[in-house]
């Protein structure tokens, strides 16, 4: 094992470039440390986000030699090529500075998807009872870890050629809305996934699939959105 | 990609399934039975099965593919909106007259 890797960062905006750094190696060292090492070693006028530094908040997701990752969850050792690492900001999404990106568009479509939690009973009613093994809740148990990183929406294809798609993320946290049996929005949230933009411009290429770091499959989750929009439409309850 | 036209393009593809495999199941035993043109067209003239069959087929691949060119030009090309329905509706206009064309040719 070499004692420094050579670490490319984009600077600047979206008409940035790479800039190389040496960074020292060390044992169990995640690619955030990495980037964290130059801010606070090499130059502290670097941009980037994170905050748990465990995989829990999501903040941390950078393009990772080409490929998304969430940063403070990936060793260094599993992506150093020759003693260098190429990171860049997550794609899809507009460059505020260096690492860090505007997710503003990802969390509105998340709004626009009803990604929201429509209660169907007030705080005076007893607590709905879900069974563990019930059908629906194994759907949102598949679905149901996302961390809101980002990962899957800079990965897809249909995201990079079609801006008003709502994406992977959105739709997934849409579906483990559609399979909640407490929540009472699923007549808007069924016609908002079924417009223009919404699960039917999914080309099912499993870029978020492939690249979740949570292991969830958002295309299952877009094919789940399909299916029920198509019964919903036969059924008259959607136009 | 709206659900109508989703929808549809899924329906004319399930719907072509048969008519593609007696498509390819009239060609390889054209081949094999060494059918001329003047055979082929012996059976083909003034048949109304034939024309059923090829009708339909033609008027299933226009709706699918004008779709479908609409959905590839919507991701690849800046084509938005009215743009795209009029392209769509000319691309399957085209091929259902071309279609039926070819077909009228064989049949009439």
């Amino acid at each position: 094992m070499r004692d420094v890797i050579t670490v490319s960062i984009w600077r600047g905006r979206e008409d940035g470039r790479y800039v190389a750094y040496q960074v020292p190696r060390l044992d169990s060292q995640t690619v955030l440390d990495v980037v964290t090492y130059v801010q606070r070693h090499l130059d502290p006028t670097l941009s980037y986000r994170f905050a748990c530094r465990v995989g829990v908040c999501g903040s941390c997701a950078m393009t990772v030699n080409g490929r998304p990752r969430w940063t403070c969850r990936t060793h260094v050792e599993k992506v150093v090529q020759d003693g260098r690492v190429e990171i860049a900001p997550l794609g899809n999404l507009p460059v505020v500075k260096d690492l860090a990106t505007d997710m503003s568009q990802f969390f509105e479509k998340w709004q626009q998807a009803k990604g929201v939690f429509t209660p169907s009973q007030t705080r005076h009613d007893k607590v709905a009872p879900i069974k563990p093994a019930s059908a629906a809740r194994v759907e949102v148990d598949k679905a149901i870890e996302c961390i809101n990183c980002g990962v899957c929406y800079a990965a897809c294809d249909s995201v990079r050629w079609n801006p008003d798609y709502l994406g992977p993320a959105a739709l997934n946290r849409a579906w483990t809305l559609v399979n909640d049996e407490r929540d009472a929005g699923n007549k808007a949230r069924l016609a908002a996934v079924a417009a223009a933009g919404g699960c039917h411009s999914c080309h099912t290429h499993q870029s978020c699939e492939q690249h979740c770091p949570q292991a969830i499959n958002p295309t299952a989750s877009i094919a789940g959105l399909k299916r029920r929009t198509i019964g919903a439409y036969w059924l008259g309850a959607l136009k | 990609m709206t659900l109508r036209l989703y929808l549809l393009q899924r329906l004319t593809a399930a719907l072509m399934v048969p008519l593609i495999a007696g498509h390819l199941a009239t060609i390889i035993y054209a081949t094999h039975h060494g059918l001329s043109a003047t055979d082929i067209l012996g059976r083909t003239r003034g048949s109304l099965g034939w024309a059923l069959f090829y009708g339909l087929f033609v008027l299933l691949a226009s709706v699918h593919a004008s779709i479908g060119l609409r959905s590839v030009c919507a991701d690849w090309t800046p084509l938005r909106g009215r743009a795209l329905t009029l392209l769509m509706w000319g691309f399957g206009l085209l091929l259902a007259f071309l279609g039926a064309r070819a077909v009228y040719a064989v049949i009439a």
